[in-house]
């Protein structure tokens, strides 16, 4: 027996490496230096590199620059520029507490705004119709699918049908308002009127992000226990209290997941002012994305433009960190 | 479907009425009803026209019941090439995507190596990424490139934009795969690569299926960088076309949201049909 396991196994392994093919000899060196995982990871990571990390930190140094997106050398047709440190900054911050309100000043409170509005009118209306539905209402189906219609529509449809819908004259709102008996002089201009128009225009992205809080929060009322809840029942706790202290605990890493998404959502909103008001009228509906997209392309001072998104990267750093901890927290559990 | 009633309650018969959640029922239909106003007088809107509303106001009965809106929208105002263009944009772009990601997918969840959490950490944190500080550096590189205006721009950049959330989701959803699985094949001989395609690949369709079907909305419903790098209106994706269609009959509402109503037939089309797989892939990429 032993002559046998011997022996051709040995012979075996002293020949392989002179008569390992080339394809062999690479598989091995592969193998020895753990690099299969590099061969997939590459192409991926090049493109994502070229497009999205890449372009991230370009953006930093172009918001040094005073480039305005025209000027190119006339030999190698590169854009011309000149590096100018902080100025953009200065530019921005230097503007704000101004009698009359600069865009950037009313860039930065409409985004305050519309991220106070998103965290919290989508989570308590989304939380409390998810409750509502989780009772077993007849036909929930029709109503989750009915709720969360406007999701699926792209902001580009939901800016146009809103647009209607405030129209002063032919509006849904205004002739439903004259058709009550509002007298036509009280009757808001919706978002031709400085007062009424950034809330206008949030009232409309609110309208699109209800439904997904309200599915993220049917999924998440799914995965309560039913007998922590008779467990609470038993011990005397009313509904109110077995939602308050049974329920709500429970869904607090789908109410973090939210509050992330809404503020994330909330700081790239654009394409609703870019449609509906162009961030008029008199700037009232600026958002820190739409500005920098004027500065840029409409006043061709693209420096300003980037460091008016390193800004905006700036805020939303902040929730990306904290986002990244909870997701950090999470590998560690492994 | 689950339900939070309490088996303790004393058991009613079917017959029996619930008050409660016949109180509940008519809030709801009437709360979606209102929701839901803006959408069905969208609706009501686009089958008029702009005479009637304009003589007789939107809440009147409509004199006539027309599909000439559609039409002409479909026709004179290009939607039929916008639409066309949105498809020719967003499926390429979602095939590579989900490829790209499914290969990064694997390493991440499969294999062990330096720079594993590293690389998960940064598709995370791009997943989250308020893209405009992309915009002007993607803007210069497309020139650079000779690609500004043309389909590829807009493919390109939404293949690698999207990959962070597509790596993110199939690298957690790969992770949940029994590794015996690979383990036996490894010992059978199975390539890296056939272990990949021939093994977990078939066994992640599930999570393509509900990460294609939400991508497949987001890339097609993009609005910013079809915006930003597509000028030719021939190309244009019917996002972006749809705001030139706004410029071009100003007032005209009923056209103008018979196109809207128009552009937005793909996605709820997709949604209707692959519901399932479309709320999985939001709860997947959201709730563990």
């Amino acid at each position: 027996m032993a002559v046998m396991s011997q022996d051709p196994l040995n012979k075996d392994q002293k020949k392989r490496p002179d008569t390992q093919t080339f394809g062999q000899k690479v598989g091995h060196f592969v193998r020895k230096h753990n690099l299969t995982p590099y061969f997939f990871i590459t192409p991926p990571l090049l493109l994502y590199i070229m497009w999205v990390i890449g372009p991230m930190f370009y953006t930093f140094y172009l918001s040094m620059t005073d480039w305005d997106g025209i000027s190119r050398n006339r030999e190698t047709r590169r854009p011309e520029f000149e590096f100018i440190g902080l100025e953009n900054f200065y530019d921005l911050f230097g503007s704000l507490g101004k009698v009359i309100p600069s865009a950037f000043e009313y860039s930065l409170y409409n985004n305050l705004v519309w991220l106070l509005v998103f965290i919290t009118i989508p989570l308590v209306m989304g939380l409390g119709l998810a409750v509502i539905l989780n009772q077993g209402i007849h036909g929930e189906r029709w109503f989750k699918v009915g709720i969360f219609l406007p999701q699926i529509l792209s902001l580009a449809v939901v800016a146009l049908i809103w647009s209607w819908v405030y129209n002063p004259r032919a509006g849904l709102i205004n002739t439903f308002l004259a058709g009550i008996g509002v007298a036509p002089e009280n009757l808001p201009g919706w978002l031709a009127d400085k007062d009424w128009a950034i809330w206008s225009v949030i009232a409309a992205a609110t309208w699109r992000q209800i439904g997904y809080v309200m599915i993220l929060y049917v999924a998440g009322l799914k995965n309560v226990p039913v007998t922590l809840l008779e467990a609470a029942q038993v011990d005397g706790a009313n509904a109110w209290e077995r939602f308050r202290y049974v329920t709500l605990p429970l869904l607090m890493p789908v109410t973090t997941i939210v509050i992330v998404i809404s503020v994330i959502d909330s700081l790239r909103a654009f394409d609703l002012v870019q449609i509906m008001t162009r961030g008029g009228p008199a700037n009232s509906t600026s958002v820190l994305a739409n500005l920098m997209y004027i500065q840029a392309f409409n006043n061709y001072r693209m420096g300003l433009g980037a460091a008016t998104a390193v800004v905006l990267f700036f805020i939303s750093l902040v929730f990306i960190i904290a986002y990244l901890y909870r997701v950090m927290q999470d590998e560690l559990e492994y | 479907m689950a339900t939070t009633n309490l088996p303790n309650q004393p058991a009613k018969k079917g017959t029996q009425i619930h008050w409660g959640k016949v109180a509940l029922f008519i809030f709801l239909l009437v709360f979606t009803i209102v929701y839901m106003s803006p959408f069905f007088g969208a609706i009501i809107t686009s089958v008029r026209t702009q005479e009637d509303i304009s003589v007789n106001g939107f809440w009147s009965i409509p004199t006539e019941v027309t599909f000439s809106n559609y039409t002409e929208a479909w026709q004179r105002a290009n939607v039929d090439r916008y639409l066309l263009n949105s498809f020719i944009i967003t499926i390429p772009a979602l095939i590579g995507t989900i490829f790209l990601s499914s290969l990064s997918a694997y390493a991440l969840a499969r294999h062990r190596f330096r720079i594993n959490r590293f690389i998960y950490f940064m598709y995370v944190a791009g997943t989250l990424l308020p893209f405009q500080i992309l915009l002007l550096p993607v803007f210069l590189l497309s020139n650079y490139l000779g690609i500004y205006d043309t389909y590829w721009a807009v493919i390109l950049i939404h293949t690698a934009f999207q990959m962070g959330f597509c790596t993110f989701v199939l690298r957690n959803f790969m992770r949940t795969l029994p590794g015996e699985i690979m383990d036996a094949a490894r010992i059978d001989g199975c390539s890296e690569w056939g272990i990949y395609w021939r093994i977990v690949m078939p066994l992640t369709v599930p999570g393509i299926a509900a990460i294609a079907t939400l991508e497949f909305t987001w890339i097609f419903n993009d609005y910013i960088w079809a915006l930003m790098l597509i000028q030719n209106d021939e190309l244009k994706p019917v996002t972006s076309g749809l705001t030139t269609l706004q410029g071009q009959f100003v007032t005209n509402w009923p056209l103008i949201v018979a196109g809207a109503l128009l552009a937005a037939i793909p996605t709820v089309v997709v949604f209707f049909a692959l519901q399932r797989y479309f709320i999985g892939g939001l709860t997947l990429g959201s709730v563990k």
